[in-house]
């Protein structure tokens, strides 16, 4: 049958594979037949997201990208890979007034260096095969519009579609394409016993034309479009994913 | 840790507000400046002042100042 969003044959990485987004991008790749290699810090959540994988042939890695330990670990044990799917990250709400350099360390760590870092350094390795696609998830907070208690997170996501662009630019002659997801919010427990109450999660939904939160896999499915050879012309770019958040 | 100090900082996060308007019993709610900024910054000054990390669902369930020092207390 024909599928020009099929995974066949590719090898895809997924940082942030124990939980949310980077449990559905996982689970639905493989479905499209790609043969997953997934990390994350913690070994039971990882361990589930693997088992519930279709198909054979995955692999798993626990580490923590967000130092130079985790990412030199991970890409010891790695083969070629064809696709990388960015998703680790964190999220701290605080108002800005608070923020402290721990704190914007943490962020920019987990949501920024880490995953560039990884990046360079599977290119020094030449574990990045030719016409590969790498995707960053990143957020309509801090290229669209912020939120309150949202300014360091914001920054995070910022830098990264900036930087994207110039990885873009740069890998382009290896036919190398490098690309982001901005979502809005999108219904995972990243939020649960935070600073923000179920109750102003509630009514935050009515924000969204579209009328509810995104799912994870309504990102899952944009990451398999670029992932896939279907986006095959598709370098530098931001894929808006927000319910018509911003439209307003 | 004393009621009239955690509602001096308490008051501190409104920009508005005359600082004598605070009182323990005062309805934090009903002030008209409350805002989800305040609710975060209350949050972040007592994470700050005594190492508590309160949800956003300590300060929904909270009526009074009063009622949020009571939970800074027990989770100190």
């Amino acid at each position: 049958m024909f599928n020009p969003f099929s995974l066949d044959g590719k090898v895809i990485l997924v940082t942030g594979a124990s939980s949310g987004i980077g449990r559905s991008i996982a689970l639905e790749c493989a479905r499209l037949g790609a043969q997953l290699i997934i990390t994350g810090r913690n070994p039971e959540r990882l361990n589930d997201t693997y088992v519930q994988l279709e198909g054979t042939g995955h692999n798993k890695s626990i580490a923590d990208i967000s130092t130079d330990e985790g990412i030199n670990y991970l890409s010891e044990n790695l083969p070629q890979i064809n696709g990388v799917a960015h998703v680790a990250g964190i999220v701290i709400t605080k108002p800005f007034q608070f923020l402290n350099r721990p704190e914007l360390d943490l962020v920019m760590n987990t949501n920024f260096n880490g995953p560039i870092l990884l990046t360079n350094v599977l290119l020094k390795k030449n574990l990045i095969k030719k016409e590969s696609s790498l995707v960053f998830i990143s957020s309509i907070s801090g290229t669209m519009c912020s939120f309150i208690g949202n300014s360091a997170y914001s920054a995070s996501k910022g830098a990264l579609n900036g930087i994207i662009k110039g990885i873009a630019l740069e890998l382009a002659p290896k036919r190398i394409r490098v690309n982001s997801i901005i979502p809005g919010m999108i219904d995972t427990s990243i939020l649960n016993h935070s600073s923000i109450s179920d109750e102003d999660l509630f009514e935050d939904r009515k924000h969204y034309p579209l009328g509810r939160y995104g799912r994870p896999e309504d990102v899952a499915y944009a990451a398999i479009y670029l992932l896939s050879d279907a986006s095959n012309w598709i370098t530098g770019s931001n894929l808006l994913l927000d319910g018509g958040y911003t439209l307003k | 840790m004393e009621i009239e100090t955690f509602v001096k900082q308490f008051a501190l996060q409104f920009a508005e507000t005359d600082s004598k308007e605070f009182q323990s019993k005062t309805r934090f709610r009903e002030i008209e400046e409350w805002s989800s900024l305040i609710s975060l910054s209350i949050i972040a000054m007592v994470d700050e002042e005594y190492s508590v990390k309160l949800t956003g669902e300590d300060i929904r369930k909270s009526t009074t100042i009063n009622d949020i020092f009571e939970i800074v207390k027990s989770k100190k």
